[in-house]
């Protein structure tokens, strides 16, 4: 449990998504690590690249900071706070709890970031240079996948997990591990 | 009289099927030649192996081309205005092409060479010597642009140059044309023994390549005309071909043909460069100009220079030797080992070779057959490695594959001759179309040559290409030297007329090749690092224009205020950084080129507008799907009137 408590910090030194765009004139592709704190270029100037790419069709620039990044910090230590607290002081029920907790956060995080996702690629300017509609007359949006690939345009937009994400859910996993290790142990003696 | 008809008629016929059969016979050679595209073939998305930088000539510029593909990549200005880039006429590359002269915008550039370290090619610079207003270039291979330019005093016809020793200790310039050092008004008829030949070893600093004239060793009257650093063994010396050593100064074609035997003067210029280190030498008033372009600042400064240090050869005994050499050579090549220097005599039928280790024996036993103006001959005997016999007509040049043989280009024969070092016994000849001057295996002058290919640069071209007008491309050739036998592989057309080429792997040079200028390391005194930073400025009748572009517009695109007499300068700053994103910008009448903007740099070009209007300006590279909107306006209002100066993006000006 002490491992599952502590895992998560992974997501201070791994990023946590990536998003990756493709197109013929890209030859190495434009992409945006998203860190729990911060957005960061995977070569350098490409953040500024997908801005330049995006004010065509009317998108809002990728901000420099969203509120996300001073309440997912704070929620990842809180978690590891109370997941140490239980690794050192309670018992195998509250693993089950800690790794409840992790789960509605963590679906939460994800559900938190579709809607940003959603409004940066819906939010479109008005006076956008280029307008696009859908087949049935709707306003094309360019929202980038939540997980998987996509076509949007002349690009092909990528997203998935990288390591600090991976970290997160592995110490998910491990506190899950953990409960039926605990629970197993228990019934062993009665 | 039938008969006559019928046989005729069969007598044709059978002619007409052996030149069939002389047609089969040429797609045969048709199959072969197959084996040759595929050799040269570079599939789409693919890289070339080599570099190969040909001169330019008479463009004075300096292309960049691949090999095998014989691909043309890139022309750098370098002594000529280049309106395309705006090389020599926008404000921040105008001092490079200053001079003593003034402002000089056109040479004739000949011999690239690429620095060196220990005795390899290590890609980091490309010197190129102009011939005309003696000049020396040097060329950063980061970027592809050049960086500096010195001018050569006391020199006249920059042609022994422009030769980098095995350390890049010095890049080296001799004088072609001897003349009045200090220059005065004299007869012209009191050439000999009055007019001297000044050889200039130019010191480039290790980090930065940056160009200083060390010393100028200052030679009899003869025409000094090409030249190689000794390598390896012989590192230290460096060797020059003469002619006119009979100081003649009119109809040389014939006057300056008469002696035998010319020279190699052979330098010691370590020698030389002790005896400068320790106060020797004296300085003497000069006036050259020193270009030096920053790349922080995407601008040039020229600086005139007000002396040279000149060294009599006399003054240090042992430091020059002559070795007697046939006929009037051009080429002077040292091998890979450093043992062997070629002198290749061009109006001899016989190449010379003489050996460094005889010459170091010849000197220590004091063996001298005579002296020019103090300075000691060695006997050519003592000196001769070998001789290379009836290889062709017209030698004028030869390089070194590294494993043991050499190829000299023939210019009247009209070939190149592969010859194998030591045993002088000719190997393999392949005709040239037509009379080739020089060639270049990648890492020629070199320790370590590449011995794949051969590029043959000839000097006529006539029927090899489709044909436009009287004047036609210059040609190069470039042939497989992997084999025993040299194979003819592909022509490719060239710039201006090249006069000598460097290459080597493209791996040297492409892991270093620059994408873009980063912003934030952008220090030009007028740049706008970002569209709150555009303004514009009025100082008297000059006015500045701090301009931005990004895709897809400029700020401001709206300009009032500008009145007939100003001065307009247009400072623009491309905020891309982006791989190949740059901008170009030119403004209706402007007496200028565009300017073509790299991502990160900042230009600037001068307009002087002389007409009451609402003139345009627009973005003259393809740079994005709105590059047809990338547009602005610039009101010009009568010189006395009092319209305010104002500029905007997006909204109109109140």
């Amino acid at each position: 449990m002490l491992i599952a408590a502590l895992l998560p910090l992974g997501l201070f030194f791994f990023p946590l998504w990536k998003i990756t765009l493709e197109a013929p004139q890209y030859p190495t592709p434009l992409g945006m690590y998203i860190h729990i704190n911060d957005f960061s270029d995977v070569h350098p100037h490409d953040i500024k690249n997908i801005n330049l790419m995006n004010h065509y069709v009317g998108m809002k620039y990728i901000p420099e900071a969203i509120p996300e990044f001073k309440i997912f910090p704070i929620g990842i230590i809180i978690t590891t706070v109370i997941g140490l607290l239980i690794a050192f002081k309670g018992n195998y029920k509250w693993f089950l709890f800690w790794f409840i907790l992790m789960i509605v956060l963590s679906s939460a995080g994800l559900y938190d970031f579709y809607l940003w996702e959603h409004d940066y690629g819906h939010d479109l300017d008005p006076k956008a240079i280029m307008k696009f509609t859908n087949p049935d007359g709707s306003v094309m949006g360019f929202q980038p996948p939540l997980f998987g690939s996509k076509d949007i345009l002349n690009f092909k937009a990528h997203s998935y997990p990288r390591l600090g994400a991976f970290f997160l859910g592995l110490g998910i996993a491990a506190s899950f591990v953990a409960y039926l290790f605990g629970k197993k142990q228990n019934k062993i003696p009665s | 009289m039938k008969n006559i008809l019928k046989s005729t008629l069969a007598l044709l016929s059978v002619l007409v099927a052996f030149t069939s059969c002389n047609n089969a016979s040429k797609s045969n050679s048709g199959a072969l030649s197959s084996s040759a595209a595929e050799k040269v073939y570079v599939a789409p998305g693919e890289h070339d192996e080599f570099y190969a930088f040909i001169s330019g000539g008479f463009s004075g510029q300096l292309s960049v081309y691949g090999l095998p593909s014989g691909r043309l990549f890139k022309v750098i200005p370098v002594f000529s205005q280049d309106a395309e880039k705006a090389y020599g006429y926008n404000e921040e590359t105008k001092p490079m092409l200053n001079t003593s002269h003034g402002f000089v915008p056109w040479d004739d550039s000949h011999h690239p060479d690429i620095s060196q370290t220990n005795g390899e090619i290590d890609g980091r610079w490309i010197f190129i010597n102009g011939n005309n207003t003696p000049r020396i270039a040097k060329i950063d291979l980061s970027t592809f642009e050049t960086t500096e330019i010195i001018e050569v005093p006391n020199s006249a016809g920059n042609h022994s140059s422009s030769f980098v020793t095995e350390n890049s200790e010095y890049v080296v310039a001799g004088t072609r044309f001897s003349i009045p050092i200090p220059q005065k008004d004299m007869p012209i008829k009191d050439y000999k023994g009055n007019f001297k030949g000044a050889l200039s070893f130019i010191s480039i600093d290790p980090e930065h390549g940056h160009m200083d004239i060390k010393f100028q060793l200052i030679m009899p009257g003869f025409d000094y005309d090409l030249s190689h650093p000794g390598r390896g063994k012989s590192h230290g010396w460096f060797f020059f071909t003469t002619y006119n050593t009979e100081e003649a100064s009119t109809l040389m074609e014939v006057n300056a043909s008469q002696n035998d035997k010319d020279f190699i003067a052979a330098v010691n210029w370590k020698k030389i460069e002790e005896y400068v280190n320790n106060g020797g030498g004296t300085m003497m008033p000069a006036n050259y100009a020193h270009n030096v372009y920053d790349e922080a600042t995407h601008s040039a400064t020229s600086t005139m220079k007000k002396e040279v240090r000149v060294v009599n050869p006399l003054d240090v005994p042992g430091a020059v030797y002559f070795l007697p050499t046939p006929k009037s050579p051009h080429g002077c090549d040292v091998d890979p080992t450093g043992e062997y220097i070629v002198g290749n005599g061009k109006l001899s039928a016989n190449l010379t070779v003489h050996s460094f280790t005889k010459m170091l024996a010849a000197i220590e036993n004091n063996k001298v057959a005579g002296d020019a103006y103090g300075i000691p001959i060695l006997n050519f005997e003592d000196v001769l490695a070998g001789v290379v016999e009836q290889p062709g007509l017209g030698p004028l040049h030869t390089e070194f594959d590294g494993k043991g043989n050499a190829y000299t280009t023939f210019f009247i024969s009209s070939e190149v001759v592969k010859w194998k070092l030591g045993t002088w016994e000719v190997v393999d000849r392949q005709p040239c179309y037509y009379s080739v001057g020089h060639l270049m295996i990648p890492g020629g002058n070199s320790q370590k040559p590449w011995g794949k290919y051969v590029v043959a640069m000839n000097k006529i071209t006539k029927d090899r290409y489709l044909p436009t007008g009287p004047e036609v491309t210059q040609s190069a050739q470039l042939y497989d030297i992997s084999g025993e036998k040299m194979e003819l592989l592909l022509d490719f057309p060239t710039i201006g007329e090249p006069h000598y080429a460097a290459g080597c792997p493209a791996d040297l040079i492409k892991p270093r090749s620059k994408k873009l200028f980063k912003l934030e390391d952008n220090k030009h005194p007028y740049a706008a690092l970002s569209e709150a930073d555009t303004k514009v400025v009025r100082d008297g009748k000059t006015v500045h224009v701090y301009m931005t572009t990004i895709r897809s517009h400029f700020a401001p695109d709206n300009i009032e205020g500008v009145k007939v007499g100003d001065k307009v300068y247009f400072h623009v700053t491309n905020l891309e950084q982006d791989y190949d994103v740059p901008h170009g910008v030119s403004m209706i009448g402007a007496n200028t080129s565009e300017l073509l903007i790299m991502p990160g740099q900042t230009e600037t070009f001068l307009w002087e507008p002389k007409q009451v209007g609402v003139w345009p300006f627009y973005c003259t590279d393809f740079c994005s799907a709105l590059h047809q909107e990338m547009q602005g306006y610039v009101r010009v209002s009568p010189a006395n009137a009092n319209t305010p100066l104002k500029w905007s993006l997006g909204e109109d000006i109140e």
